[in-house]
């Protein structure tokens, strides 16, 4: 019987559980690699060099090379790992977040002022909120975003 | 006998210890998330305990992919302050009461609570920041921290049931420890929030303060809620809020001392990404 994960419908989401895990492992040991200053900087000298050390696949070397998070956690990546290539570009949290939305940093920014994005329509898969995916990328310069 | 005196409920935010290392905690942005910690500051000041029970949660730094406990218990004499990946913040390292600690240890596996003993590990910003946010910028900390990490990075994370089984075991643990010391549990994380995703920035108020108001007052039933509300109403990352049960659950109000005193609470957004929340509760 399989087991049940009722957050498969939360839309905008990936819940990092074994199974994404299991997908990952190679992809966020790599992210913690650059937690030292040593591979950080052979990190930035030669990127492609870098992640061919490690048995990942060429999708997530692609995504990874792309700066791409959100592909990044479809392929197994935890953002507190993924935080390390963050850190190495020297961006903060708020800047990565921000990232898989589509909004600039700005337009991200200014939401959180205004009290976060909203919990309406954005609970179930099928609702209308602005994490639904027929609204994205999200941002001012995208037309599927909507209001 | 030991006993708890008090529990403090705080996000730990990174970006918080950020504001504060950079100077920046007097810029209009932050000053409204320390305001809501002034009271605490001076209350710390005059209710300093002899121990502080931290429970947080690692984000990649002590723990990668290669090791997942549910809940580690730091029994070591001292911790050093993790690098994160943007340097170590400039904190005082925390010293441990690895006594405390190991009594706990035993008492509480041997009440079936699994506990993975640490005795070496750095401390990340889920543990620095509460202590910054409570006590500012000291040359050291205040009294010694028992760091206690509990997974809430790889899904499943122990249920609120669980957790807030979990601090009652801690506090008949330390009611057995044969020294007269005042320990305070702190629980940390939260609150609504998100980090990933194109749901990234989530914040649920409403939701927030329901929360807090069960936690005060109905803890039990508040540890019956499943994993799945967390995630869907308080972001992916909200589930952090399971953290506060341990400190709750520490309160062992249904073993003499009732519900607890609100001596603070409060609550703010923005912190970067995050829903700030805080409460302390007294034990009268």
């Amino acid at each position: 019987m399989a087991l049940d994960k009722p957050y498969k419908d939360i839309p905008g989401t990936t819940i990092f559980d074994a199974e994404q895990s299991r997908l990952g492992f190679h992809l966020n040991q790599f992210c913690m690699s650059l937690m030292q200053a040593e591979n950080r900087a052979r990190f930035k000298a030669d990127e492609r060099a870098y992640l061919d050390e490690w048995p990942m696949s060429e999708e997530q070397k692609q995504a990874v090379l792309a700066r791409d998070l959100n592909w990044c956690i479809r392929l197994g990546g935890n953002i507190y790992f993924l935080a390390k290539i963050g850190a190495t570009d020297g961006k903060s949290f708020q800047q990565m977040a921000g990232s898989m939305t589509g909004m600039t940093e700005e337009e991200y920014r200014d939401m959180m002022i205004s009290g976060g994005r909203s919990i309406q329509g954005n609970r179930r898969l099928g609702e209308d909120g602005s994490a639904q995916p027929h609204r994205q990328p999200q941002g001012k310069s995208n037309p599927k975003a909507g209001a | 006998m030991a006993a708890i005196t008090a529990s403090v409920y705080t996000s730990h935010v990174p970006a918080i210890g950020a504001a504060l290392d950079l100077g920046k905690s007097g810029e209009p942005y932050w000053q409204k998330v320390f305001a809501g910690y002034e009271f605490s500051k001076r209350w710390l000041k005059d209710n300093t305990p002899d121990v502080i029970f931290l429970v947080y949660n690692d984000h990649a730094n002590a723990f990668s992919l290669d090791l997942i406990p549910t809940f580690a218990i730091g029994c070591a004499p001292e911790f050093a302050i993790a690098d994160e990946g943007w340097g170590p913040r400039p904190v005082p390292k925390v010293i441990g009461h690895p006594e405390l600690a190991a009594h706990i240890a035993q008492s509480v596996i041997q009440d079936d609570f699994d506990l993975t003993v640490v005795n070496r590990m750095p401390v990340d910003h889920g543990l620095t920041v509460p202590l910054s946010l409570m006590c500012g910028q000291p040359e050291k900390w205040p009294c010694p921290v028992i760091p206690f990490a509990v997974n809430v990075v790889q899904y499943p994370v122990p249920s609120g049931r669980r957790c807030f089984n979990l601090g009652r075991a801690i506090r008949k643990a330390v009611a057995s420890f044969d020294a007269p010391l005042k320990v305070q549990v702190w629980g940390t994380g939260g609150m609504s929030h998100q980090l990933q995703g194109p749901r990234a920035g989530l914040i649920n108020r409403e939701w927030d303060n329901a929360f807090l108001d069960r936690l005060i007052a109905d803890p039990a039933g508040l540890s019956q809620m499943p994993h799945i509300d967390y995630v869907r109403e308080a972001g992916s990352e909200g589930i952090e809020l399971v953290m506060w049960l341990i400190a709750r659950g520490a309160m062992g109000d249904e073993s003499g001392p009732g519900t607890p005193r609100v001596a603070h609470r409060f609550y703010h957004v923005p912190a970067s990404n995050t829903a700030v929340g805080h409460l302390i509760l007294e034990n009268t």
